[in-house]
Parts: C-alpha cells; structure tokens; sequence
C-alpha cells in the first residue's frame, strides 16, 4: 500500500482527537466480557484503532497516513485489500539471481573419478574433490545470507503485506533448518512454494510439503528406505505440521513412514522412487489401503482434527496465543477457533474464507485481544521500518539482532519453529529490541555510528501530516504531540506513558525539531507497550 | 587485587551496588530486593564461608538433540555394541578406560578432559537414566525433563524450587505480590545463558534471568543524548503499571523491563571479568567462562542454566572422529576447562555441574550411518561433593524394549539426590512426588 493511497483525515477517528487510554475507560481490559462473535464487526466500529490493529495483524503495521486510509475504507474493503493481495501489482526482479548448481551433486563422471582416486589412494586428487566442495560449501553460505537479505526487503517493500506474514507463518510451521540440511537453492525454493501457496489450500501446502526437497532432507526421508523406514517426516507431519500430539497412534507413525518411503529427490527436483517405495498394505488414521504420501496426507485431511489443528495455529498466529491463561479470553477464543475449523473443512481446506472470518470478526476487534500480541523479531524490525518510515540501513545489522532476539530466518531453533509469545521476551532480548530500534532511528550501534548515519539520516516529521491536517495548532502542544505518537506507535498506551515523554519535550524547550521527534521516539519504542501490537 | 582471591569480589561489593541501584527506583526486582532489604537478617548469610548452604551452586548443562550416550560412555566389554555399531562403534583399544569397577564402560576417545576428571574423584557417572513409557518426540521429552513430569505440561522443576524456597505467600491472581514481584521474599536468581529462558527454570512466579552477551545487555540509546536518561529511567523502572492487569502480556513486559535494568549493571560488572584460565573456542565454552565470571564474582545465584545443541544425529554421526566425536571433545574440554576455572578461583568445592540430554538413542545404528531417537543414557555430575565412580551398571544390550535400552535410573531420583543432599530442598515437594534420592552425592 502507498502512503499517498487517499490520506484523507475525514475517517472515521480522526487520529488528532484524544486516543481512549485503555479499554473499559481506564480499568484493566480484563473486567469487561470479551466479545466471542464471530460476525462481521459494524462499519461504524471500525476506526483509526481497529484499523491499526488490522494493519499490525494482517501485514507489518502502517504508517499514519495508511491506518486512515484503511479506517476511512471500512471494514469489508479494507480486510479484502489485504486477502485479495495478487490483485496488487507487485513485480519482484531480484529473486532470478540465485544460483541453483552451487551445491549441485557430483556429475556420474565426477563421482566416478573420485572413487577411482580413493581406490587408489591418489590423496592429491581427493583433497582437490575436498577442496572444492568447502569452497561450494562457503559460497552456499554466502547465498543463504543473500535469500535471508532478499526476504528482508522483500517484506519491508511489499505492497502485499499479508503474503510475506503468511510466508512467515508457514516457514515457522513447516521449519527447516539451513543449519541442517547446506542448500541455499532449496531454502529459496521451499519459501517461494510457502508464498505460492500461502492463502490457498492448507492440503495444497501437506501435498507440496512431503515433496520439498529442503523439507525432505531435513526430515532425513532421503534417507529412508523401504526396507528401514526412517519416521522422522511421518512423525512431524502428524505431531507438528497437522494433527497435534493425541490424534495418532505410534502405529501411524510406523505405516505412514512406510507410506512416505521413496519420496526423494535428486539435486533440485522431487523424484519418487517407485522400487525404494514400499506399495504394500497399510493402515493409517483409520485409511486402508496400499498409501502413498498421498494417501497418507488425505487420511490426515480427514481428520476434523486437522480442521482444527489448522484453526488453532492461524488463530494464535493473528489474533492471540491461545491458550493466554486469561479464561475470559481463551472461552471467546475457544468458540472463534471452533468457526474457523468448520469454515475451513467446508471450504476444503482454502485458507482465505477462514482468514476474511477472522479479520472481519468482532471478537478480532476486542479491545481485550488488541495490543497484547507480543511482537516477534521480524514484526518488529519490519513494522518499525514500515510504520514510522525508518530507513532500514544495513540489512545485515538487522538480520543478526534479529538473531539475538531469536529469530534467525531460514535457521527455525527446531522442526517445532519459533515458541513465540512470552518467550521473545526476556531481560536479554529486551535490550536488543530497544538497541535495534535506536539503530533504525539514529544509526546508532554499541560502539558508535553506521557508516551510512550521517547520510541516511531518519526523517520523522513526516509522521505528523495527518495531526496537522486534523489541527494544525495541535503540533504546538506538546501533549497532543505525545499522545498522537503513542496512540500510532503502542495502540493502547497506558496513562503513565505520557509524563516522561512530556519531561523530554520540556528539556528541549518543546520545540518539535526533527531531532526532538526522534528522541520522543526513541523513548518511544524503549516502552515495554512497544514490544506489543 | 589478586584477582584470583575471591574476596577480592565479595557479596557485600555486590550488595553495596544493589542498594546504590535500589534506592534509585521505588519498586526492586525481587532479586535484588532480598540482598538489599533483607539486609538485616540476612547478615549470617553474607558471612557465610565457602561450603555452606547460601553459597551452594548448580550448574546445569544441558545437550540439546538427543546425545548418543552409547558412543559417550562406551560398554566396549560387549560384543552386542560392536555389532550393533558396525561403522559406527568406537574400537576397544581406543576408548578411555575407566579400570574395573566400570564393568567393561569407558569415555569415547575424545573425551579426555572428563576422563581427567574421573581420575581426580570428581566426576560421577549414572548410566541408563531415563523414565517410563519414554517419549521420543524433542520437544515433549525434553519438556519432561524440564517440568520432571511425565505428562511435560506444568512449570518447570528449578523454577519450583526457586518458588518454594521463598518465604512469602504464594501470589494470587490480581494481588499485589502477582503485580509486583518486588514485593514477595524471594531466594536468589537462577540465570540462564542464552537467548531463551529454559522451562526448567520457569516457576509459577519466579522466571529467571537470561542474556546471552553482557554487551547488549544496556540500552545504547542513552548515548544519543544526554536528555533521554531521565526519561528512560522512568519508562523502565515503573514496573507493572497502575491500570494493567499483572497477568497481561503487557504486564508481563512491564515487569521484565523492569528486572532487565537492574540486573543490567550487576551481570555486565560480573562478566567483564576475564576468566582465570583459558577457555577453548566453542559455543558452550563461551558460556561456562561467563558462568565462571559470575560465579567468581560473588553474584547470589544458586542456578545457572547452560546449553549445547547440534546432538540429533540421524545421519552420518561418526564414531572415533567426525560429527558426533567433534561435539563430545567440545563438551569435554569445555567442562573440563570450568572446571579447572573453579579451582583457580578456590570455588570448586561449591558449584554441582550436572549434565543431561532429552533422549539417548537406539541401540542399532540405521542405513545412515546415524542413530535414531532412543531411551535411556548418562547423565554426569561434577564437583568434589560427588560421589564418585560408575554409579549404576550399564543397561543391557541383550535385554531391550523394541530395540531400545531400559532405564534403570529414573531422572527425577537423580534430581531428588540433587536437591535433598545438595540445595537442601525437599525433594517431594519440588518434584510433587517422592522419589528415592540417588546417592549422587557424598555423605555429609
């Protein structure tokens, strides 16, 4: 979305009126019933916040200017700009320039010529082999640190924000490691199928995903055969990609890796291996019959278990982490969750029915449920960049503190993906999550500046269009400043956010230069509030 | 200063800082509290010589994937293990030998720095931990061992302990010491080196702390300018605020936030110490010397949470040399090396180092010269306090459950051992179940 896509202020919550405090006029939102409606939320209710909330949700967050512009559209329209995303031009031109043959495996030729070597003890000629493998091996990892920056801008640019989000999703739900299985080329292409797919069908994704080569390897199913099946890939699809612990045997673990035997691949491409497959007779999830991966997978597709195994990780991927230990919360959340698996059993898997359900529903718009999403490493650092028009300087100084706060992309810490919620957080990521923000502001690192601060210097004053176009006294009192920003940048922001901010505006003589809107800014984002969206 | 002289960093240095940092901010982090405030009576404590309950520490480290304990500790006595390890199994003559108490066991060859160890009595060896109806899924294995509940659901065991080892109330929901945890009595810290704070040590009021460098460990914002200080103190420091509810994710980060800017100071002071012996260069190397920074500098931790990973080895693991080899050395000499470190700093006699892993693994290597998810494997405990040796026998290899060791040695006995003879603690409580300590440690 452009920031010129009809800023108008007319909307409904001009952002220059007083934000309300916190839900419920200033009493924890815990006392009011949580809505638990699944119906679409009236146009009228849908405003500058609810609008925010959407943006944050559904894509990175937005700039003022953008939050208005979807406030100003409504709800039907706004919730279908972001799920019908193809429909917005978006050529991508940098993804061609990966190298697929960098860790291509040896020709036959090759192959043969190094066992002749090591037959006959030629070590000169084996070393070389060994040597051009490592340079293969450190030019691989220099690829991967390429597809990680190219995944960075892709979603920092993005006018389709809800395709890199889904993106995200299903690389932390279906997560392989590059750590474990050295191919850059697979990395990309498995993200590229994960964006393929990203709103289609969840069978779509399990059909593709038992195919993949990056998740093949990583899995070891290239190292099963039919007469040892290796159980990895069966156990995970069931534990973790679609059933959840409870809803199969180790039976099916045993058949269904049967099933799985045979799905290879062979350098960049899914081959199946008819005579390493075993054909014979199985038993899965209640399915008989000699199954395939494809059997296997529908016998899963079956399962309401599915539905709802599915149901549950969009619902705490965009609307909260269920279960939050709040019952008033989690009895809404339980029933929402219990609409979106029938809504997608109905609708034979497609994702984008559940996702319109969710993101219209008035139980998404809860004041309860709003600003309580921890942000992960990659919401923050891009929904910073995008939302207060940071330049996003050096990639790679982003890349790694998003290491640091746990969220290494294409290196998930386990097949399990990212926890998420709560375990973001601790006394250590905290700092680096306030450090990367001044960094994105001000160029500051821990021993000083970016090369590029002085050039690539942040202008914030953009951000306060939409207060002047609403009041253009209003930059003039250093409240309305303060509460303008914090409304925008935390959503909900509590009473005591207001002094210490007002404290620096006072030292600074309240007068709003660029530097000063920095500096509010950078306390800002040092506010615990901040960590939330 | 000899740096090496352990009053040289003396608690009450520590404590000074703590009531400097305290009286700057209304509400305390509930670990410092107890130092600061509990000042009065806590006076025999600060006296306390090395040896003495207060000082005791325990240092778990923890390998992360499934460790193949078979390979660790080897029964080269048993024809079984050759051929169920045709190309993987560690020939006879090259695994360490532990003499003839061990019943034909020994160290993989890469392991000397742990061998060293055992020699000295310091180093005791359980064979064939594990626990009923093992699982071999990571995640709820490892969650097992953590919460030290079959199911793996609940809070985290260290994290009990730390909760029953305060002296105030438990918090009730909306109450002021839920809020607050300034406000309850509260034993010392457990601290975690890394990113993510393990389950273990999640009580259900008490978290522990976790960073993972002392560099990034303080807001470098304040450099900006100097009018940013003030008002950064007071976002920081307010603790939980006064319209939130305590148990929200903003509560929640509102007490963090407030736990972080207090334990900023006192952990980057501790670490900037350079340790008194030379480390190797691995990950988990670089953690122990921390771990050996803070220890040595007089920080009132009881438990410090260490990890290695990279153990899952499906494929291609080795046996005397490659993948699996190359993550036993840097185990071995990393332990090795804290240990050497504790005994320069004369601390050795009160930090319990005790390592485990989620799973062993199977007993048969697979078609990919790997091994697949198992059952039962060692567990090592280090530190003169130990009681040395081979503790238990080795499972048999002969007599498996669908090709997979069984346990002898439930792992919440050891933990019991541990908390009754060593924390002092009551092991029922803790573990919300009794279990006959396993006598890990020497007799008092």
């Amino acid at each position: 979305m452009s920031s010129n896509a009809g800023g108008s202020a007319s909307s409904v919550g001009v952002a220059g009126e007083p934000p309300s405090r916190s839900a419920g006029g200033g009493k924890p939102a815990v006392k009011s019933k949580v809505s638990a409606s699944a119906s679409a939320i009236n146009a009228s209710k849908f405003g500058y916040d609810q609008a925010r909330h959407l943006l944050w949700r559904a894509g990175f967050g937005g700039t003022p200017e953008q939050i208005q512009t979807l406030a100003s559209w409504g709800p039907q329209k706004a919730v279908d700009y972001l799920i019908e995303y193809e429909k917005v031009p978006f050529v991508d031109s940098d993804s061609t320039r990966f190298d697929g043959s960098i860790m291509r495996p040896l020709t036959p030729d090759e192959r043969a010529a190094l066992q002749r070597a090591r037959r006959s003890n030629d070590t000169e000629a084996v070393a070389r082999y060994e040597a051009e493998r490592q340079k293969r091996q450190m030019s691989d990892r220099k690829q991967v640190r390429d597809v990680q920056h190219w995944w960075m801008k892709r979603m920092i640019e993005t006018p389709r924000p809800l395709e890199e989000k889904l993106t995200l999703l299903w690389h932390g739900h279906f997560a392989t490691s590059y750590r474990t299985i050295e191919d850059s080329y697979h990395m990309y292409r498995q993200n590229e199928f994960f964006r393929k797919n990203a709103s289609g069908s969840f069978g779509d994704l399990l059909f593709g995903i038992i195919r993949d080569p990056a998740m093949i390897a990583y899995l070891d199913n290239n190292d099963s055969s039919k007469n040892r099946p290796n159980e990895n890939l069966a156990r995970e699809l069931m534990e973790l990609f679609s059933l959840g612990v409870g809803n199969y045997t180790e039976k099916d673990i045993k058949e269904g890796a049967r099933a799985l035997t045979g799905y290879t691949f062979e350098d960049d491409e899914f081959v199946f291996q008819k005579n390493n497959h075993d054909d014979g007779g199985k038993a899965i999830l209640g399915r008989r019959g000699n199954l395939d991966g494809d059997g296997f997978v529908s016998a899963i597709l079956e399962q309401r278990a599915c539905a709802s195994f599915v149901a549950r990780k969009l619902y705490r991927f965009f609307a909260a982490d269920y279960p939050t230990g709040r019952p008033e919360i989690d009895a809404a959340a339980e029933g929402m969750i219990r609409g979106l698996a029938s809504t997608l059993l109905r609708n034979k898997y497609q994702l984008r029915p559940a996702l319109r359900e969710l993101f219209l529903s008035e139980h998404f718009y809860d004041p309860a449920l709003a600003a309580e999403q921890i942000k992960s490493p990659v919401q923050l650092v891009v929904g910073a960049v995008r939302s207060l028009g940071a330049p996003p300087r050096d990639l790679s100084v982003l890349l790694d503190a998003m290491n640091l706060m746990g969220q290494n992309l294409l290196f998930p810490p386990s097949v399990k993906g990212w926890d998420g919620g709560r375990a973001w957080i601790n006394t250590a990521t905290l700092f680096v999550r306030q450090n990367i923000l001044a960094y994105l502001l001000t160029g500051k690192t821990p021993t000083g500046y970016d090369a590029m601060a002085g050039s690539e210097k942040y202008d914030p004053m953009k951000l306060l269009t939409p207060l002047d176009a609403a009041d253009p006294t209003a930059r003039r009192d250093p409240a309305k400043v303060a509460d303008f920003l914090t409304r925008f940048a935390l959503g909900r922001p509590s009473p005591e956010s207001r002094e210490p901010l007002l404290a620096f505006l006072a030292s600074h003589s309240n007068t709003l230069t660029p530097d000063v809107l920095t500096g509010l800014l950078l306390l800002i984002t040092t506010m615990p509030e901040y960590q939330l969206c | 200063m000899n740096p090496a002289d352990r009053a040289a960093f003396t608690r009450r240095q520590f404590l000074t800082t703590g009531l400097t940092l305290a009286s700057a901010s209304a509400a305390v982090p509930w670990f410092l509290q107890r130092s600061a405030f509990g000042l009065p009576h806590a006076a025999a404590g600060m006296r306390a010589i090395p040896g003495v309950d207060q000082d005791r520490v325990l240092v778990v480290v923890q390998l992360g994937g499934g460790n193949d304990g078979l390979n660790m500790v080897i029964p080269y006595g048993d024809p079984t293990y050759y051929k169920a390890r045709p190309t993987i199994g560690v020939a006879q003559e090259r695994v360490l030998k532990l003499g003839d108490d061990a019943n034909g066991v020994g160290l993989h060859p890469q392991m000397r720095p742990m061998k060293e160890l055992y020699d000295e009595g310091v180093l005791s060896l359980v064979q064939g931990v594990g626990y009923p109806n093992p699982n071999r899924s990571h995640f709820k294995s490892m969650d097992i061992w953590h919460t030290a509940d079959l199911s793996g659901t609940g809070s985290g065991w260290l994290g009990r302990y730390f909760d029953a080892e305060c002296s105030g109330e438990a918090a009730k929901p909306g109450d002021a010491a839920a809020k607050d945890p300034a406000s309850g009595h509260n034993p010392q810290i457990g601290v975690a080196v890394g990113r993510e704070a393990p389950l273990a040590m999640q009580g259900s009021r008490i978290a522990p702390l976790s960073f993972e460098t002392p560099d990034l460990f303080r807001w470098i914002g304040s450099d900006v300018h100097k009018t940013l200080a003030d008002p950064y103190k007071q976002i920081t420091r307010q603790g939980v605020a006064e319209n939130i509810d305590p148990h929200s994710n903003a509560g929640f980060l509102m007490r963090t936030a407030l736990d972080a800017q207090v334990s900023s100071d006192l952990i980057r002071k501790a670490v900037s110490q350079p340790p008194l012996v030379a480390y190797p260069n691995s990950d988990l190397a670089r953690q122990l010397a921390m771990v050996g920074s803070m220890i040595r500098a007089g920080l009132s931790t009881r438990v410090y949470y260490v990890t290695m990973g990279g153990f899952d080895t499906h494929a291609g693991q080795g046996g005397e040399n490659g993948r699996h080899a190359n993550l036993l050395q840097q185990f071995a000499a990393a332990v090795g090396a804290f240990y050497k470190d504790l005994k320069a700093q004369r601390n050795h006699e009160r930090v319990l180092t005790m390592t485990f892993s989620e799973f062993g693994r199977r007993v048969y290597q697979n078609a990919s010269g790997g091994t697949d998810h198992g059952t039962a494997a060692p567990m090592f405990l280090v530190g003169p306090m130990v009681s040395p040796g081979v503790l238990t026998r080795h499972p048999s290899l002969n007599d498996l459950d669908d090709g997979d060791l069984k346990f002898n040695t439930d792992f919440r006995s050891v933990y019991a051992g541990v908390l009754e003879s060593w924390l002092k603690a009551d092991s029922k409580k803790i573990l919300e179940e009794a279990f006959k300590p396993a006598p890990v440690m020497k007799r008092a």
